[in-house]
């Protein structure tokens, strides 16, 4: 989803109520860091040793096995669930954006949600495919740079974390400098947790005072792997132009059509609830709403029961003055509830109003209102006919730029495939509200934080980012020919478990414990044990899948590593470790044999 | 040609030739005769670029030196800046620059470390470091180890070995007495008479080859020093700046020294610049006569700048993380470069990225020494332990460098062992 403009008066929307985001980003940074030059520099150094630590931490996470991956995306998302209202209620805070209780909900969803959605995906183990003589084995992408946007701010940072770990992979956080101290602390918090579970040291880290250099400079850095550019029109292109691979996400400006078939009821819940939730500062906020006319009566009636407030001509007048004062987003609307913007209007509503809908004739261009507005204000056109009304949402994202969503209310299927025809965007909600339809929590899409917006949108994915798409596989591929045989991988490991904090403290080679030269013995009955570095051995075995991962990981790694834990262990060395592990592998020898 | 814009060089053989008439013929023809024909032209990173045009990558560093690479772009920014305010400044008067690194030296060290005294490098540091222990004590014996290194100015030269002191008459056994490394009641018989100023150690002896202190060692030394009125100068000057992965190797032994010696990379390869760091009590003569130690150089304030952009690094938690990767990985590397070649490689010395390397010759790092430069890799011997090679991986290379390093460093360290097998070389000295 996008990021929202600075919340800076006057921020310019452009084409897209987005470009004001990226404004947000951009304007936000320099606002209030009046750092001298010399200061900008060091903190750019500074940040882009971030990365080469990171670096450093992606090559050892890139050897873990799955287990221990689970473990540590486990503790990052428990950490960040039972933190979910507090983080909430900071952004809130620091921000001046949404609502709290809207922002628990993502943030529970992008923590433990997240994780559990994936747990069961193997990123990890290497694939077999005995039929096509294909062993693939997942790449992590190594570092990923993530941006985070000020209007999904803690949950972005779960969201990313979460599926970085999943995947295997480094991350260093930039968030939106409007949300600069919630994320920073939350990205820190995640840090300790999966360092403390196991996570190699430096895996995630946070640039905690971010401005524009230094993240053109963090992008275009050769050590970046992937860019996850969550935000405005403008952050996206910089992360396109920065000649490092990104995955970025364009701005939205999401129609929403009703026809004659719709259940209006249940379109009227829908729609009211998904445009006030969060204040509307979500990407996936409906923007404007096209209603057939034959209906369009009927559904703001039902509308106004869910505490939709339809102004009239001369209200929605006074409301275009203030919300576009001399054509552009006044900032200080950004993210407010309902009631705030009608009083600084000057636009009577009755009390407990969630949505403003603003009626007018034509979506064009000179129209503001036709625009996303990043505040729950409703645009509201009717059509004569549901081909009309899927021309109009046409032109609504016309406005905002391709590629993002739209929603459909309807019981025809023929229009439905028309307008997904027709609207160039790439995930339509059916029948649900299009903030939780398209992020995937209301729908089966992948649930996400950040929506490709695809060729069209300017973006290298054109699905909602999900954990796949941070690991290439590199394929293993046999002559195809029926006289050269395929192999048998079962009991070859692919995976290490850390035996130890990552990387170790370095003690002193004389000291009691210290790793020394591994004698032959121990590497007895470990094939991939002979001439490696202590702790190869441990490695889970066989990964042929996902299930014979875990097992062999099981058997080759009794309890101890579970019971000293990876962290707090520090105290009993790796020599003594080598020693317990040769002497439990004999014991379980002995066991299978007696 | 070799334009330096000052200078100008036709070729190395030129170089070579004018080195030996104008600048130090022993020098010169030793190199030359240790197959290490190395005239340093281009420098960037941690590689040096010999005037022939061969790379190497560098973990020699002198002692640390280079820690952060040579010409780290941050250093040289940092240094590029300075001069638009600084110049060496006036040493008598209190200084801006002086006083920032001072804060800042301290604010890194062991809590009981006070105050700062500096010099233009690490020898004048030593010095320095033995007159206040001297003062403090109103005692003139120093103790050292065997085989121990210094610097080679006055004071300095005579702690360490003889092989620098004696052919310039400076050796001074009455005053400074030599003990054996490791040996406790060698030591203890040192300090038995209560007569002794100081004892001054380099955490690891790096010229001796990083001989590592016996587990509890420094430790009964220190409490030694406490027991017979002595103080305790640890010579950081090679191991400190998070070469063993702490900032002062000391700290790894929960040792408070008196005084604290460090040079080097303090200068961050760029401006010369040495620092001591003493306690309260033998900060005492600062106070009494603050012009008792003199230096134009000591403390200027181009190299304080240069030393602050320096400890800032140091101090970051990305280098503190980076180091412990690197140790790890060159660590385990070393360890698999051994297990195959177990007879010839016969031990690790290693504490953080301080490591020696012990092969089975007497001068056995020596032909370790040039196969590596054959093979791109510039390490030195240890000149008063031969067997010993000084291995010294920088504090911020990156996962690449450090396998590259180590895919030439076992070629170099199988070739070397082939050649010294066929017996002694020709090409021994």
């Amino acid at each position: 989803m996008s990021a929202v403009s600075s919340g800076v008066p006057g921020a310019k929307p452009g084409q897209g109520g987005h470009a004001a985001g990226e404004g947000g980003h951009a304007a936000g940074h320099g606002a209030g860091h009046g750092t001298a030059s010399g200061n900008a520099v060091a903190a750019t150094y500074r940040a882009r040793q971030m990365l080469a630590r990171a670096h450093w931490a992606a090559g050892a996470f890139a050897t873990y096995d799955r287990a221990s991956v689970l473990r540590i995306a486990h503790a990052a998302a428990t950490t960040a669930h039972a933190q979910a209202r507090r983080y909430a209620e900071w952004a809130v805070k620091e921000t001046g954006f949404g609502v709290a209780e809207h922002k628990v909900i993502k943030n529970e969803a992008c923590s433990l949600g997240i994780f559990e959605r994936y747990a069961g995906e193997d990123y990890v183990s290497p694939r077999l495919d005995t039929a096509g003589k294909i062993v693939s084995l997942p790449r992590p992408a190594g570092v990923v740079l993530a941006l985070t946007p000020s209007t999904n701010p803690v949950c972005s940072v779960f969201f990313k974390i979460i599926i970085a770990l999943l995947t295997r992979n480094a991350i260093v956080v930039s968030p939106h400098p409007m949300a600069k101290d919630c994320c920073t602390d939350a990205v820190r918090l995640l840090a300790s947790a999966a360092v403390d579970a196991g996570a190699p040291d430096g895996t995630i880290q946070v640039v905690s005072d971010p401005t524009v250099p230094l993240i053109e400079a963090l992008m275009a850095d050769p050590v970046t792997d992937v860019i996850v550019a969550t935000g405005g029109t403008a952050v996206v292109a910089a992360a396109h132009r920065s000649g490092n691979p990104a995955l970025g996400v364009g701005p939205g400006n999401v129609p929403v059509l009703v026809d004659a078939t719709a259940d209006l009821a249940a379109a009227a819940r829908r729609i009211v609830d998904s445009k006030a939730f969060d204040n509307s500062v979500l990407c996936t906020n409906e923007s404007v709403l096209v209603v057939q006319d034959s209906v369009a009566d009927q559904l703001l009636r039902e509308m106004q029961r869910q505490h939709a407030a339809v102004l009239d001509l001369p209200a929605t007048g006074k409301l275009r003055a203030y919300l576009f004062p001399d054509g552009r987003l006044n900032g200080e609307a950004i993210g407010k509830d309902a009631a705030w913007i009608a009083e600084r209007a000057g636009v009577r509503v009755p009390p407990r109003t969630r949505v403003l809908v603003a009626p007018f004739g034509l979506v064009v261009p000179e129209e503001p209102l036709a625009r996303e507005k990043l505040s729950p204000v409703l645009g509201l056109v009717r059509a004569q006919t549901a081909e009309r009304g899927i021309e109009a949402a046409r032109a609504v994202v016309r406005l905002g730029g391709p590629g993002h969503s739209a929603a459909i209310h309807s019981r025809e299927p023929r229009t439905i495939m028309r307008f997904g025809v027709r609207v160039p965007v790439l995930r339509v909600a059916v029948n649900v509200g299009n903030s939780t339809g398209s992020s995937g929590l209301e729908t089966n899409l992948a649930p996400s934080m950040t929506l490709g917006t695809g060729f069209a949108g300017g973006s290298s994915i054109g699905e909602n980012l999900e954990p796949r798409h941070l690991v290439n596989w590199a394929r293993v591929a046999y002559n195809c020919d029926a006289s050269v045989p395929f192999d048998d991988f079962t009991g070859i490991a692919a995976t290490e478990q850390p035996d130890g904090p990552v990387p170790g403290y370095p003690s002193a080679s004389n000291l009691p414990g210290a790793p020394a030269l591994r004698p032959p013995s121990a590497a007895a009955g470990s094939p991939a044990g002979a001439g490696q570095p202590a702790g190869a051995s441990a490695s889970a075995g066989a990964s042929a899948s996902a299930g014979a991962s875990a097992s062999a990981g099981a058997v080759a790694s009794p309890d101890w590593a579970g019971a000293a834990g990876p962290h707090g262990s520090t105290a009993v060395s790796d020599g003594v470790r080598e020693q317990l592990r040769a002497l439990i592998i004999e014991e379980l020898q002995q066991l299978v044999r007696g | 040609m070799h334009d330096y814009d000052v200078f100008t060089v036709g070729s190395k053989a030129e170089v070579l030739e004018k080195s030996r008439q104008f600048w130090n013929p022993g020098k010169t023809d030793f190199w030359a005769e240790s197959g290490v024909d190395l005239v340093i032209d281009r420098r960037e990173s941690y590689f040096i670029w010999d005037m022939s045009g061969i790379r190497l990558i560098d973990v020699h560093l002198n002692g640390g030196t280079y820690n952060l690479g040579h010409r780290n772009p941050e250093l040289v920014e940092a240094i590029t800046t300075g001069m638009r305010s600084f110049d060496i400044g006036n040493h008598h008067f209190p200084s801006s620059a002086r006083a920032a690194l001072a804060q800042a030296l301290i604010s890194s060290a062991p809590a009981n470390l006070t105050k700062v005294v500096y010099g233009s490098g690490g020898g004048e540091a030593i010095d320095i470091g033995l007159k206040t222990a001297r003062h403090t004590t109103q005692r003139r014996k120093i103790v050292s180890i065997v085989r121990a290194y210094h610097g080679h100015t006055g004071l300095a030269v005579a702690a360490g070995d003889d092989r620098f002191s004696t052919l310039f008459l400076a050796d001074r056994p009455e005053e400074f007495v030599h003990v054996p490394f490791n040996d406790l009641p060698a030591m203890q018989a040192a300090l038995a008479g209560s007569d002794v100023a100081a004892v001054i150690m380099e955490t690891i002896p790096a010229t001796y080859g990083f001989p590592l202190p016996g587990p509890g060692y420094l430790e009964a030394v220190k409490a030694e020093c406490e027991r017979r009125g002595s103080l305790y100068i640890a010579d950081e000057v090679q191991t400190g700046l998070m070469r063993t992965g702490e900032m002062w190797a000391i700290t790894k032994h929960g040792i408070e020294p008196d005084i604290l010696v460090t040079g080097k990379g303090l200068s961050g390869g760029m401006y010369p610049i040495a620092a001591v760091l003493v306690s309260e009590k033998c900060a005492e003569w600062l106070t009494e006569d603050g012009f008792a130690h003199m230096s134009s150089f000591g403390g200027a304030e181009l190299g304080c700048v240069a030393a602050l952009k320096t400890l800032e690094i140091c101090s970051r938690p990305e280098t503190r993380s980076m180091v412990h990767y690197i140790s790890d990985r060159i660590g385990r590397g070393l360890r698999a470069i051994q297990s195959r070649y177990p007879d010839w490689f016969t031990g690790i010395r290693q504490n953080g990225v301080v490591m020696g390397l012990e092969f089975d010759h007497p001068e056995g790092a020596k032909y370790v020494m040039r196969h590596l430069y054959r093979n791109g890799v510039w390490a030195i011997f240890s000149t008063l332990d031969p067997r010993v090679l000084q291995y010294k991986p920088g504090l911020l290379m990156t996962p690449e460098l450090c396998e590259e390093l180590l895919d030439r460093t076992e070629a170099g360290i199988a070739e070397a062992s082939a050649q010294a097998r066929r017996g002694p070389a020709g090409s021994r000295r």
